[in-house]
């Protein structure tokens, strides 16, 4: 899957078209990255429990992951919450008749929690964050800074890769619940303050059909899609070569990779989890 | 103390090393010459355990270090200091965290103890009170002082150096040539210099081998090379353009 993302981000470069490759060719480059990305995985998780811990790194990472994403996911959330609240209020207002807004409550607050919030904190992230980490580590590469810590007794995978998986672990859902209020009160914004929607009822019945169940499901979407990130970021850094030109490519690589990826996995995450427990 | 025997390493198609042997004692300064590109940095990764070979071993003190995993091979690496040809300074981190970061991994020293010896490495590659400055505020030869004192700052037994006169001016280069001959005097290191400089290579060697075509070619004293007979030898350390060596 990620050599053929690869292989269509690929063909948007206009160099790659004289250089056409057989089938096969992409098919065994497709593995390979297949196996890049599983093992460091496997090397990620196999480092989380060995110390060093590097918790210097970790905090900065939550820092840079976290607080700084606020202000993008606030912006996308508020947003997202106004345009979701006034569709689902021409909804109820065209289809099932003036009244029935206040039952937009619920169905915002699903939308919101389940779908909508952790696709764009997912997709802000990887713009914000990933393409940040492939840089930082990509420089890294290519001035042979990551050699340097090797050299220095620290593990590259462990120094670089463990602290920014589990700190993007720990604050994509983080951001997700802030994105989910922030949504929900855009929406109940909309409909209350601008169109009217009485306001009791829109609570009532956004409590009494709203369940945890919903926020639940789209924390747990929002940690896998923060560990997507950070590993799709690092593993593009560290495989970095060619000086500037590359890591260019890697950013591009990332934010492409780790977006479709996103998308993709969350259709198979809503398919896989169930609706209510 | 190090031996390399019949090292092979390719990158696709591209035989980089084919079978270099070399052997490096207690307290000996190793230069090891050869054209841009030849792969004198990738021998010195291999040595360090920055590569793993495709065939070949690097022994240290008997130890075959190519087979061993990352944790076992920290344990060795912690008797190796290596300067960085681009000084590879963390650009995250000021001065003083550079040169701790060894000290923090390889040693159990107090915060004081780590202080003090920052200091104390900086003051013998010639640095003091720029602790608290980051990569960027620094000049192209302080880099590699600074590259320096992280290398010998917990005590290595070998120093590797890779092209450590390269991008900075004649006499920032023979100050560092001054400071590889000092470093060996004061600490007792071996040491291992990558370089096609042969100012520096006749300066600090006592004994150079020549890379070329994926070996070592030629290993002798200084004297020896200046005398040898090899014409690719010859061609290399008088640097002209004519002569067996082609593929320029």
């Amino acid at each position: 899957m990620l050599g053929l993302l690869t292989w269509s981000f690929n063909l948007l470069n206009p160099k790659m078209f004289p250089k056409a490759k057989s089938p096969l060719f992409y098919f065994n480059s497709f593995l390979q990255q297949v196996g890049e990305v599983g093992l460091l995985f496997f090397q990620t998780f196999k480092n989380l429990f060995k110390k060093p811990w590097e918790k210097r790194i970790f905090i900065q990472q939550l820092e840079e992951i976290g607080v700084r994403s606020l202000p993008v996911v606030s912006l996308t959330a508020a947003f997202g919450g106004l345009v979701f609240g006034l569709q689902t209020y021409v909804g109820f207002h065209r289809y099932i008749g003036p009244g029935s807004e206040t039952y937009g409550g619920p169905i915002i607050s699903l939308g919101l929690s389940k779908e909508l919030i952790p696709i764009l904190v997912g997709l802000m992230v990887s713009g914000r964050v990933g393409s940040a980490m492939a840089a930082e580590i990509g420089t890294m590469k290519i001035t042979e800074q990551i050699d340097a810590l090797f050299s220095l007794g620290a593990d590259p995978t462990r120094y670089l890769v463990v602290p920014r998986t589990l700190a993007s672990l720990v604050m994509l859902p983080c951001l997700t619940i802030y994105g989910d209020i922030i949504g929900m009160a855009a929406g109940f914004f909309y409909n209350v303050y601008l169109m009217g929607v009485n306001r009791v009822l829109y609570i009532r019945n956004t409590l009494l059909y709203m369940e945890l169940w919903d926020i639940m499901s789209g924390l747990i979407k929002s940690a896998v899609f923060g560990v997507i990130i950070a590993l799709i970021g690092c593993w593009q850094g560290l495989k970095t070569e060619g000086g500037a030109e590359g890591v260019g490519r890697a950013t591009t690589r990332t934010v492409v990779i780790a977006s479709i990826l996103i998308l993709i996995v969350n259709f198979f995450l809503s398919k896989a989890l169930p609706a209510d427990i | 103390m190090i031996r390399v025997v019949d090292l092979h390493k390719s990158f696709g198609n591209n035989k980089v090393l084919q079978g270099v042997n070399l052997r490096l004692k207690h307290g000996e300064t190793l230069v090891i010459i050869g054209q841009s590109g030849c792969g004198k940095s990738v021998l010195l990764k291999h040595i360090i355990g920055l590569l793993k070979p495709d065939k070949g071993k690097v022994l240290v003190d008997g130890v075959d270090i190519t087979s061993l995993r990352n944790d076992e091979l920290h344990k060795i690496t912690r008797r190796f200091g290596m300067l960085f040809q681009g000084s590879a300074l963390f650009d995250s981190m000021t001065v003083a965290q550079n040169v701790s970061f060894g000290l923090e991994r390889y040693t159990d020293f107090s915060p004081e103890e780590i202080k003090e010896s920052v200091k104390d490495s900086l003051a013998k590659v010639g640095l003091r009170g720029i602790e608290n400055l980051m990569p960027y505020e620094l000049s192209g030869g302080m880099k590699k002082r600074v590259g320096l004192a992280r290398a010998i700052a917990y005590r290595p037994d070998i120093i590797l150096y890779d092209e450590p006169s390269t991008g900075i001016d004649p006499i920032r280069a023979d100050a560092i040539n001054d400071l590889v001959i000092r470093m060996k005097q004061e600490l007792k290191v071996a040491t291992i210099i990558i370089t096609h400089d042969m100012v520096s290579a006749y300066k600090v060697a006592d004994r150079i081998g020549m890379l070329y075509a994926g070996q070592i070619i030629e290993m002798g004293s200084p004297e020896e090379i200046k005398n040898s007979e090899n014409q690719v030898v010859q061609q290399f350390i008088h640097g002209r353009a004519e002569g067996p060596i082609k593929n320029w």
